[in-house]
């Protein structure tokens, strides 16, 4: 009987995806830099947190995405709270579109990823700059931008395979 | 028109403010959390100080045994490009060897000849070197600092230079108990009073975001100097943040603004900080 009530491991794996892969992205700060590439920098957190928040966040709490937010500042060196208030903004944002949207399509969801990610980087640049007088490079900023629009369908397809894995496990 | 707003507010108060089945706390709160964490990380309460200390000595240790796999990578992608380039390597080095064996016997010569008039002015400079081994070196597109494994029990203080074998790559800007963070010359923020040798002017050195650094300011304009001598960057001491004569970088021919950087900041593993003592009896 217990063995009915029992998840195997593999459903626990999937359920815990999202919440591990965010803590391991921002503890090694995983944007694909040490590649070298002059300019080529994407932000994968907020790729992360963009399509889980949106598609299933039952499995990404936004108690782990502020957490994640503090230890991102700690890493970086940004003011702690920042990184936070940030992840949240692109939850707000996931959140309203989840609730206006009726049948959700790709293409609304990129287009909504790249107003979310400028929204998100000029709020944290105007705070860097005009709050805490730390100077930014704007043409970086902008490039990261960029690039994570651009990786988004990528991620897209690779999260989408996994949560439908979730839905499936969770379903049997 | 009214449909409409409805619709807005309802789409809104579901998104902030009610509480799915597996959130612990609304979207609202943790924002609203969020901005009070920032503004009281600005205050300098001891309550304060000493979460920041405690949640930065948790985050650097954790962040150091869980980027281990990812470092081990790259040093092994270092390591086989190292092996590739064996043999060239060899050949450089056996030239810059002969070449420096020469520079050394006149640089004891000067070293002596400089201890003799420090004597003379009954002045002495003592510094002390702390070895720290990098902790973190996130290579941060937008920031450029490093983590290292020393702090208050250390006796690290903010401000501190921090040198690479004998060439400057920072300073301590936050210490922790076990651990502090050193801003490193490229960041944007990274100001450094400097002088250029051997036209003897002073400069203010700036970071840049990239790996070289920019000249921000100087007192007279070294176009000329700069075609018919090699210019090397060094610490002016000005402002008795740092110890004079840290070898910082060169200027470039091709662009005079460009500061090219002696240490390569992508390969730091263990770094010295430096405290230093200037002591006169004038």
């Amino acid at each position: 009987m217990s063995s009915l009530n029992k998840a195997p491991i593999s459903n626990n794996f999937f359920s815990y995806f999202p919440i591990v892969i965010l803590f391991i992205s921002v503890f090694n700060e995983f944007d694909f830099n040490y590649l070298k590439i002059q300019y080529f920098s994407f932000n994968f957190i907020h790729i992360l947190i963009f399509f889980w928040t949106l598609k299933n966040p039952n499995h990404l709490g936004y108690l782990s995405i502020f957490m994640a937010g503090v230890v991102n500042d700690v890493i970086v060196g940004l003011p702690l709270g920042l990184s936070s208030f940030c992840y949240l903004l692109i939850c707000s944002v996931t959140a309203y579109v989840r609730n206006i949207t009726l049948s959700p399509n790709f293409i609304n969801d990129w287009l909504s990823f790249l107003f979310t990610i400028l929204l998100v980087n000029s709020v944290q640049v105007i705070i860097l700059d005009l709050i805490f007088l730390i100077q930014v490079d704007y043409i970086k900023y902008l490039i990261n931008t960029g690039f994570t629009f651009i990786f988004y369908p990528l991620f897209f397809f690779i999260f989408n395979y996994v949560n439908k894995k979730i839905i499936v496990k969770l379903n049997d | 028109m009214a449909a409409g707003r409805d619709d807005f507010v309802i789409a809104f108060r579901s998104a902030f403010l009610k509480k799915k089945d597996k959130q612990k706390f609304s979207l609202l709160t943790l924002i609203f959390l969020s901005i009070l964490v920032i503004i009281l990380s600005n205050f300098n309460f001891k309550i304060i100080k000493i979460i920041k200390m405690g949640i930065n000595e948790v985050v650097y240790r954790s962040s150091f045994f869980i980027s281990i796999p990812e470092n081990k990578i790259k040093s092994i992608n270092a390591q086989i490009n190292e092996h590739m380039k064996l043999y060239d390597d060899y050949k450089i080095i056996e030239t810059d060897l002969e070449n420096l064996k020469q520079k050394e016997l006149s640089i004891n010569f000067l070293k002596l000849e400089n201890d003799k008039l420090r004597k003379l002015i009954d002045e002495s400079i003592k510094s002390d070197e702390i070895l720290a081994k990098v902790l973190i070196d996130k290579e941060s597109p937008f920031l450029k600092s490093i983590v290292v494994n020393k702090g208050t029990k250390d006796k690290i203080k903010i401000g501190m230079a921090v040198i690479d074998r004998a060439y400057l790559v920072g300073k301590v800007i936050e210490v922790n108990y076990t651990n502090s963070r050193v801003l490193l010359l490229s960041d944007l923020n990274s100001k450094i009073p400097a002088l250029l040798e051997p036209i003897g002017m002073q400069a203010v050195i700036s970071g840049t975001g990239k790996n070289y650094g920019e000249i921000q300011y100087t007192k007279e304009e070294y176009e000329n100097e700069i075609k018919i001598k090699k210019i090397i960057v060094y610490t002016s001491g000005l402002g008795g943040l740092f110890k004079a004569g840290l070898p910082i970088g060169t200027i470039s021919a091709d662009n005079i603004k460009k500061v090219n950087f002696f240490s390569d900041f992508k390969q730091l593993e263990y770094v010295k900080i430096l405290s230093f003592n200037i002591e006169s009896t004038n």
